[in-house]
């Protein structure tokens, strides 16, 4: 399996100073797979990803990301992948289009091909009506489709997903979800995602990993590990695995500021 | 078009579209413009001083300059705190390309501010020299450049907002009264003067007297020669932090 891995990591550690945020790590993501990274609050999986996608600098281990090393080829690394953020990224001051535009110029897509594939994608992603609103205006689901449109407009081999449903109803939950396994069998893309919500890694990825405390506790297809756990669902198992107590992820100086700027405009 | 456009193009129509912005940043020139002007200026002419709008007017364009191009500099914790600087980080261009997008970006909108004064001056009564105008512009961008690069070089460093009083209270506004933007920088006492004669905005205030009114302290040479170096030095300053933020 290793051979075909298209993402491979191994014993990766990252600390933030006496912080061990990821504690000798290793794990394949197959080429065209499904895979689910999943884990409590603060068990590492953002800072994974950040390492994964060249926003953050490993503290010891291998990781390559379609056969390129993101510490020494971070751009052919970036060139590869697209991403989908925990936290909202788009400029709300722009229109949807223009901040596809801004993603196209960034990657180096010729005007002709942007235009088309700009086009191609808010109408697969049902915007292509309010192209031209400022994102200001958007709910959370049209922001986070907007945002898929986005990672998905320089045709990445990877595309990551952190926590990409994260505040939305169920309603809007299977429509991006519809979307992504889609791409998945039409385009063969791999789907690398983090959720909190355990029935989506089941009903979606072909490959699990769970990661506790900076550490990878199981990994597998959901069958495998619901068999192990001796559990009917993944969530059992998952709760099984990861133990009851509740994580509290430490609240930083940002959210604290992000909470406030979201009153100051709702006021 | 290329990364470094694509970059200065979103600063300005960030500018342009938000209104409140736009006007907020004209209270506060209008209103040193104004109550200084009206209030010092007979004062200033019985001591022998000239016409103090005249004298004030530059000194005002360079506030409005060294207040806007600050502030954007300090968007990119705007910009962290709101995720959009992860979508500039993960994207195939280099960190300094994207610094210099960015700051190229401040610096338009603030000589832009400086313009909009200038004009503001002009209607309450500022004479100046048309010929003048030009090599005005080019000092109001070297001002503009110097504080977004700063204000880069500052943004890289904070996590958040908490900070930024502090530094309009212990850098922005000691830029700004010690500059001569305000008086003149004939007889004062010694210390303050070295302290003026370091800083930049000094020889910024003192190229937009000489090119506009025809009244200078220190020389456009020197003044031209401080700011191309103060500037240069910031711009690496300020690439050197941008590139090592991580989030």
């Amino acid at each position: 399996m290793r051979e075909n891995a298209i993402i491979k990591v191994s014993n990766l550690v990252k600390n933030f100073g006496e912080l061990q945020a990821v504690r000798g790590i290793s794990f394949g993501v197959e080429h065209g797979s499904i895979f689910a990274f999943l884990g409590p609050n603060g068990a590492g999986k953002t800072t994974t990803i950040k390492i994964l996608t060249t926003l953050l600098k490993p503290t010891s281990g291998e990781i390559s990301v379609n056969g390129f090393n993101p510490l020494t080829e971070q751009n052919e690394v970036r060139r590869s992948f697209g991403i989908v953020f925990q936290d909202p990224s788009l400029d709300d001051e722009l229109t949807a289009y223009e901040n596809m535009e801004f993603h196209a110029v960034l990657y180096n897509i010729q005007a002709k091909l942007r235009k088309s594939r700009i086009e191609e994608l808010l109408k697969f992603t049902e915007l292509w009506e309010r192209r031209n609103d400022i994102v200001k205006n958007f709910s959370g689901g049209m922001r986070r489709r907007l945002e898929i449109a986005r990672g998905l407009l320089h045709h990445p081999k990877i595309l990551f997903l952190d926590e990409p449903t994260l505040g939305l109803d169920p309603q809007t939950r299977n429509h991006i979800w519809e979307y992504i396994r889609n791409l998945n069998t039409k385009e063969g893309i791999t789907v690398f995602f983090t959720t909190h919500y355990i029935a989506e890694a089941e009903q979606s990825a072909g490959k699990v990993a769970i990661i506790d405390h900076g550490q990878i506790v199981e990994s597998g297809t959901p069958e495998e590990i619901k068999q192990k756990a001796g559990s009917k669902s993944l969530e059992e198992a998952f709760i099984a695995l990861t133990g009851k107590e509740i994580r509290e992820e430490r609240v930083g100086t940002k959210e604290v500021f992000r909470r406030s700027h979201q009153m100051w405009r709702r006021g | 078009m290329n990364a470094i456009y694509i970059l200065w193009l979103r600063q300005i129509k960030r500018y342009f579209r938000s209104k409140s912005r736009l006007l907020g940043s004209l209270g506060q020139p209008l209103l040193f413009l104004l109550a200084l002007s009206f209030g010092f200026g007979p004062i200033f002419q019985k001591a022998g001083g000239g016409n103090y709008l005249e004298f004030l007017a530059p000194g005002i364009i360079a506030m409005g300059i060294l207040f806007t191009a600050l502030f954007s500099g300090i968007e990119i914790i705007w910009d962290k705190q709101f995720g959009f600087l992860k979508e500039t980080l993960v994207a195939p261009v280099t960190r300094i390309k994207i610094m210099i997008g960015r700051t190229l970006g401040g610096a338009t909108i603030a000589m832009i501010q400086g313009i909009i004064v200038l004009i503001i001056a002009s209607l309450i009564g500022f004479k100046f020299s048309i010929a003048g105008i030009i090599p005005s512009l080019a000092f109001m961008f070297l001002i503009a450049l110097i504080f977004t690069a700063l204000g880069t070089a500052i943004a890289s460093m904070l996590e958040d907002m908490q900070g930024f009083q502090f530094i309009m209270n212990f850098l922005v506004m000691p830029i700004f009264f010690l500059s001569g933007a305000l008086f003149p920088l004939g007889d004062l006492p010694e210390s303050l003067s070295v302290i003026i004669a370091a800083n930049p905005l000094s020889y910024g205030v003192d190229g937009l007297r000489r090119t506009l009114v025809n009244a200078a302290h220190f020389g456009i040479g020197l003044d031209f020669a401080v700011l191309i170096g103060t500037s240069a030095a910031l711009l690496l300053i300020g690439g050197y932090l941008f590139s090592k933020i991580e989030i």
